[in-house]
């Protein structure tokens, strides 16, 4: 019976896991290892294991991100517009891949799957604003605005 | 058309009374068990069933898609590995949509691998290789390949992860029946590689080098490190005086490499061989694992009489012992402070032997022959130079090939002895609960003075995970737990009620050595005859009692005096470290 | 009419109406309030489903009329406070009309044609051509009431299902739920009732429902819609299915790219327990059930049930085989019912309403209505919910007001990345469950994305691929590794294999059309390709995801194999859309050789002198077209160009 309840209890305490690794990105902006290492040890799993479940999801982070993300949408409606222009454009001025960040630190770009913002289409988000119906050559102008913005 | 086999399988005893299912496949019927998967019961049929990721006793993943059969009802093909058999299934297995279906799966896997077999480790011995030649591949998709560095990290494996076909197995070992978990999925889609948690590879990790990931390996994925250069390096050199010692389990686990049954006795062949290879002395390991069973059992008396600390713990087991120092850091004083046999054959090598005959303790240069990928780890990390070489059985078997020597040929040779005459030592210490009966056997006679009446100590005997018994020994209840299988080990010391016992014998391959990391590759590895055969040697025997040895009996009188001796420490002793902490990031 | 002493505003707060910038025109309408001294108050209301319109605002003078504005950026609101809030005249630019629900009334419009201001009658909202063909039931509340309000949700009938259903037993409640005829609104279709009730029948003391809102697909948004506009409407669903299979405990599944639903589901979960609508026996029968969010991270493959619940447990969502079944067997070994948002959000009017009110709409094997996210080349992009049987035609051309830029229709992609295309031939395929199966799509969550002649149907396909391909779970070896080559075929389709003029003019006549034959040969061996591994993967693979990623190659295949044709063989783009197939040219009479160009060409293949026409070197040129969007003369252009073997 006291084995049952232990046995229970391991795993509740493994379904928290994904909440716990948002909770650690949400503070460190990323993943460090000995937060991995520490919770492995909490959830009584290896660390490879947990390495496992934050590689498998496209929100977690492994390395510190840039000073700003950039997050273009490439979901159907964006796509259909041209969010791919937008993309190689952001890409050849920052000279990055998506999940990559800039060598200045400044930004790190992700390429995500609809933002909901379809009208506003094609639609990038930096940080916490929408940029919608960005043309190519609007796009100089606002990373500009950004990096003054330190 | 009914055919059964299950009267044949409950003859051999594997299987008790069971329920029947009715299935019909390719036009036939049969009768196989209900509790299975469709793989499974297909095979029980006899059908081959082609799978790189299905592996007996290993939950089933579903990964390769290899296995596909038409099942009436079914929209799809199904994965047989996974579909649970139910009664009146019909089932086709030959017809060209399975075969099409099955042979662009394996071309799949084979666009996203090495074409680079003639240089691979499992070249002839690869799953993903017979099965290609099998169903007639194309060369069809080209396309990006995965792309990875070898991981030459660890002391005793060897990843290549652009071999790796993502079949789960080592994962499902490692995490299921190792309870390790060191080596994971890691990213997804087409990225997904297996890899451990931080660092460059395995030997950064908790790894504990049991290699039984290595065993179900399809490919070349995961392998041992191959150290055979450095032995013919060192037989070529007129300096060296190259001897071998040859682990217990290793002799009953080379006959079906050679064509003849399995678990045939090939000790006496396996010294011709050796000695057709090269070597100037092959020694037996069981001497050193009757030492061994000196030091541990005076430890075990020595504890008795001082009330603890209990329980004494074995440590020939270098998996078990990196797996205790990791996990258990707190309880190091319950590992027995003895060396692995292999390392007290090694140190008495360099030292009394060498005195005393023409070898020189810089010269001697000692390869062991192990079931055991782990021993490779312990000779680099533990053994400061008691032991130069280890090679595992299947390398033993690829040197014997490269040779041209087949053993089953050869008339048998004695063992060389170490100290006084030749003789044949016990084997059992290759099996799981060996060095448990052994150690009982000579505690009871250090303590009591008399025999044990009767030498077969059945408790500590099978194939079981767990074991345990009580003897009384002079009014003692001497309470002494077998385990064998890392996950097996965590559940026993996590249940509580271990500190109650005297002796704990741990070995980290379920079964013990003869299931051993090293040991050739097969699904249906025939343990249980293994273990029949090492029995059966030791029933054999003349003595059976490791302190009626009477080499062992001549080393004491001659050099070290008594066990756990000042000298006897000296030689045959080692220590113990915390590394808890040591696969940590920063 | 009201009786409200106050003027209501609502301003429509969804993430679209966000990313439209309704924060700006709330933090303006506040300031305006207090700078204007009006006696005011402003509510946030989830989304009305008019994307184009956003963003949205909503005011009801006192004792009036609730009327609706459109596209009121900041600029619009002030014009509504002078125009309307001070003087009662209705800025006609900016009126939707009265808001759903409401009279009809008569008020001063301005600018009316004859540039007189005068009274007139101000339509209801629904009718709209973007409304009038909608049956909202599930999006009834949103944009009306304020999602962060229970007593509103309340005070529009909610909570009398879980009323009713409580006073009943389990097995009327499934049985009522059975008879609705309602399906799974997430993809496939299956009977909610029969799910339901194959887990009541499970003998385990431990049940668990789920309800899956990790909606994933590209361009769907319906549920974000229904979660942020009437969340209680969702979780009353749940917890009636959580008493109706005997579950205690439920679990909301979330993507973490929602943050805003999240909030607005946390806040309703809190309003719930005050009101013992959850937690230890509620509304005192005794049942005992609890909602708790679990937030995805990112994995299109956890919409697969098995998969999510993996995800729950805290693992890799990589799906389980089936059988077991999850109602069978589920989280943690227990029966588990896992329903999407929507199909929960039908379960509190079949209670309330009773099943004959449900099946009273929709068609005979596919009842009640479905909603959709209308995206792509159409004119209103947006949230609607129709009742099951509507044409596709009429969602496109009635509500949809037909296609952007005078543009032709050319296909409809239903169903996401697992659905398939429906060609203009089948725009008059009624919308159920089983008409869409049978024309080579399927229903799934909702996603509907309108492609016009513009749109190149290999890139539509290349796109899905390119998606599922990299959510791909990476376990079995169709998805994993097929998937991967798949799309590395469709990319070859897509690759230019031009021979330039000047080295077929080297080639001798007579082997020119050899080489034309060949290609012919390769092509069709080529598509004979990608249908063989299509086949394998769909017949193999291990989930549903990884079944259905090649649904958009083999629709596109299926309606549209000459586009596939016409790449491979003339190495041209039909459509004009794959710039790689395009040859650009300047036109020598509009070119003022002023050099933009030139600048913005990345592999300097354009030369010419300041003021001087500029010309392209085409086996330079690498078909980027910033030159096109560069000419401010509209000097440039890309034409596809016919590769002439034969002859």
């Amino acid at each position: 019976m006291g084995v049952q309840t232990e046995v229970v209890s391991a795993t509740e305490k493994r379904s928290t896991l994904i909440a716990r690794l948002h909770e650690v990105q949400e503070r460190e902006g990323y993943l460090p290892a000995v937060e991995i290492a520490a919770i492995a040890k909490e959830m009584g799993m290896s660390a490879a294991q947990v390495m496992g479940v934050a590689t498998f999801y496209n929100h977690f982070r492994l390395r510190p991100p840039g000073k700003h993300s950039i997050k273009v949408c490439d979901g159907t409606a964006c796509h259909v517009k041209g969010s791919n222009k937008l993309l190689d454009r952001i890409e050849a001025e920052l000279n990055i891949q998506p999940g990559e960040s800039t060598e200045d630190g400044m930004f790190t770009l992700h390429v995500v799957a609809c933002l909901g913002a379809c009208s506003m289409a094609p639609a990038m988000v930096i940080d916490d604003d929408v940029h919608g119906r960005v043309s190519p050559r609007q796009l100089k102008r606002i990373l500009n605005s950004y990096r003054r913005r330190q | 058309m009914a055919v059964t086999n299950t009267a044949a399988l409950a003859a051999n005893g594997q299987i008790k009374s069971r329920k029947l299912v009715n299935i019909t496949v390719d036009g036939h019927e049969y009768q196989v068990g209900a509790d299975q998967t469709l793989l499974e019961g297909l095979r029980e049929a006899g059908i081959k069933v082609p799978t790189l990721c299905n592996w007996q006793g290993l939950h089933p993943a579903g990964a390769c898609r290899v296995c596909v059969v038409e099942l009436e009802g079914a929209r799809t093909l199904v994965a047989s590995c996974t579909q649970p058999i139910v009664d009146g299934m019909v089932v086709r297995t030959q017809t060209p949509r399975v075969r099409l279906a099955r042979k662009i799966n394996l071309e799949l896997q084979l666009a996203n691998h090495p074409e680079d077999c003639f240089y691979c480790q499992r070249n002839n011995n690869c799953e993903l290789q017979t099965l290609a030649a099998e169903y007639g591949v194309e060369r069809r998709y080209r396309g990006k390949r995965k792309q990875a560095l070898n991981d030459v990290t660890s002391y005793a494996l060897m990843r290549d992860p652009e071999k790796c076909i993502l079949c789960q197995r080592c994962v499902t070992t490692c995490a299921d029946v190792q309870a390790v978990a060191c080596i994971t999925p890691l990213k997804r889609g087409f990225d997904t590689t297996i890899g451990v948690a931080f660092g460059e590879g395995i030997g950064d990790s908790e790894c504990v080098n049991c290699g039984q990931c290595t065993k179900v390996c399809p490919t070349g994925a995961l392998v041992e490190r191959d150290d055979l250069a450095k032995v013919y390096t060192a037989l070529a050199d007129p300096t060296k005086y190259v001897v071998a010692q040859i682990a217990p389990a290793v002799r009953v686990s080379l006959a079906q490499e050679f064509g003849m049954s399995p678990g045939a006795d090939f000790t006496g062949k396996l010294v011709a061989g050796l000695k057709l290879v090269g070597f100037t002395k092959v020694f037996d390991t069981n001497y050193a694992a009757d030492l061994t069973i000196m030091e541990e059992a005076a430890e075990l008396v020595g504890r008795v009489k001082n009330n603890g600390p209990f329980p004494l713990v074995t440590s020939c087991c270098p998996a078990w012992i990196k797996f205790a120092e990791q996990y258990y850091p707190d309880h190091l004083e319950n590992l027995s402070s003895c060396k692995s046999p292999q390392m007290m054959m090694g140190a008495v090598l360099h030292s009394e032997y060498a005195k005393k005959t023409e070898a020189t303790r810089d010269g001697t240069f000692v390869v062991s022959m192990m079931p055991c990928t782990a021993k490779k780890w312990e000779m680099n990390k533990v053994s400061e130079g008691d032991v130069d070489v280890v090679l595992t059985t299947r390398e033993l078997v690829r040197m014997l090939k490269r040779e041209q020597i087949n053993l089953a040929e050869l008339e048998p040779v004695s063992f060389d002895p170490v100290f006084g005459a030749s003789t044949w030592a016990p084997a059992i210490f290759g099996v799981s609960g060996g060095v448990a009966e052994a150690a009982i056997r000579t505690a009871y006679q250090m303590v009591t003075g008399e025999e044990l009446p009767v030498p077969d100590f059945t408790p500590v005997r099978g194939l079981e995970g767990v074991k345990t018994t009580v003897v009384d020994v002079n009014g003692v209840q001497l309470r002494s737990a077998v385990i064998s299988g890392l996950q097996n080990v965590r559940d026993f010391f996590a249940q509580g009620g271990w500190e109650d016992y005297h002796f704990i014998e741990v070995m980290a391959c379920p079964g013990g050595c003869i299931n051993g990391g090293g040991q050739p590759y097969s699904e249906h590895w025939p343990l249980r005859r293994l273990m029949e055969s090492l029995y059966g040697i030791d029933k054999n025997m003349s003595w059976r009692r490791s302190h009626e040895n009477p080499e062992i009996v001549d080393l004491y009188e001659q050099y070290l005096g008594a066990p756990n001796s000042e000298k006897a420490h000296h030689l045959l002793h080692r220590s113990y470290v915390d590394r808890s902490m040591d696969y940590l990031p920063q | 009419m009201s009786d409200n002493k106050q003027i209501i505003f609502y301003v429509g707060s969804g993430t679209c109406g966000l990313a439209a910038g309704a924060q700006a025109v709330w933090d303006t309408l506040l300031e305006e309030v207090k700078r204007r001294g009006l006696n005011a108050v402003a509510k946030k209301v989830g989304c009305m489903g008019l994307c184009e319109r956003e963003p949205m605002v909503d005011v009801r003078l006192p004792g009036s009329v609730r009327v609706s504005f459109g596209n009121v950026d900041v600029k619009g609101l002030r014009r509504i406070l002078d125009s309307y809030v001070e003087n009662g005249v209705i800025p006609g630019e900016l009126l939707l009309g009265t808001a759903l629900g409401e009279p009809d009334y008569e008020a001063v419009v301005e600018p009316e044609p004859n540039g007189q201001a005068k009274l007139v009658k101000v339509p209801n909202m629904m009718e709209l051509p973007f409304m009038s063909k909608q049956c909202r039931r599930v999006l009834a509340n949103c944009g009306r009431i304020d999602p962060e309000s229970i007593e509103e949700y309340i005070a529009a009938g909610g909570y009398d299902a879980l009323r009713k259903a409580i006073g009943q037993t389990p097995q009327w409640v499934v049985d009522e739920v059975t008879r609705s005829g309602l399906r799974g609104r997430g993809g496939a279709g299956f009977p909610t009732g029969r799910k339901w009730s194959t887990a009541l029948e499970q003998e385990d003391t431990q049940k668990y429902i789920i309800c899956n809102a990790d909606e994933g697909d590209p361009g769907a948004f319906m549920d974000r819609g229904l979660l942020e506009g009437d969340p209680h409407r969702v979780l009353e669903g749940i917890v009636i299915g959580g008493y109706a299979i005997g579950a205690n405990k439920g679990y909301m599944y979330v993507r973490a790219e929602y943050p805003l639903a999240i909030e607005r589901i946390e806040k309703a979960l809190e309003q719930m327990r005050a009101k013992r609508l959850l937690g230890e026996n509620i509304l005192g029968s005794g049942f005992n059930f609890d909602i708790e969010i679990k937030m995805g991270a990112g994995a299109f493959v956890c919409g697969e049930e098995t998969a999510l619940m993996a995800s729950i447990e805290g693992g890799r969502g990589v799906p389980r085989p089936k059988p077991p079944f999850p109602a069978v067997k589920g989280l943690w070994g227990h029966p588990t019912i896992i329903n999407n948002v929507e199909t929960f959000a039908n379960v509190p009017d079949i209670i309330a309403k009773g099943a004959e009110w449900f099946a009273s709409v929709g068609t005979e094997k596919s009842k009640g209505t479905k909603v959709f996210s209308l995206t792509g080349k159409v004119r209103n992009s947006g949230l609607i919910e129709v009742p099951m049987g509507i044409t596709l035609q009429e969602i496109i051309f009635d509500l949809g007001g037909g296609i952007v830029d005078n543009g032709t229709f050319k296909a409809a992609q239903i169903g996401g990345p697992s659905g398939g295309c429906l060609p203009a031939a089948l725009l008059s395929t009624s919308i159920d469950y089983d008409s869409l199966i049978q024309a080579g799509a399927m229903m799934g969550s909702g996603g509907l994305v309108v492609m016009d002649n513009h749109t190149c149907m290999v890139e539509v396909a290349r796109y899905f691929l390119s998606f599922t391909k990299t959510e791909s779970c990476g376990r079995c070896t169709p998805c994993r590794e097929g998937t991967t080559r798949l799309y590395e075929l469709l990319e070859r389709v897509l690759t230019p294999q031009r021979v330039v003029d000047a080295e077929i003019e080297r080639i001798p006549a007579e082997l020119r059309s050899l080489m034309g034959a060949r290609r012919h040969i390769e092509a069709e061996e080529f598509i004979g390709e990608i249908y063989e591994l299509a086949g394998v993967i769909k017949d193999t693979a291990a989930c549903q995801l990884g079944a259905t990623t090649p649904n958009p190659i083999l629709s596109t295949l299926r309606h549209f194999e000459s586009e596939y044709r016409a790449h491979l063989m003339d190495q041209i783009c039909p459509a004009g859309a794959c710039k790689q197939f395009l040859t650009y040219t300047i036109d020598a009479s509009l070119c003022q050789g002023c050099g933009l160009c030139k600048a913005e060409c990345p592999s300097n293949a354009i030369s010419g002198e300041k003021k001087e026409v500029h010309v392209i070197d085409q086996e330079l040129c690498s078909h980027c077209g910033n030159c096109v969007d560069a000419c401010a003369f509209g000097a440039i252009s890309g034409l596809s160009v016919k590769m002439e073997l034969v002859g």
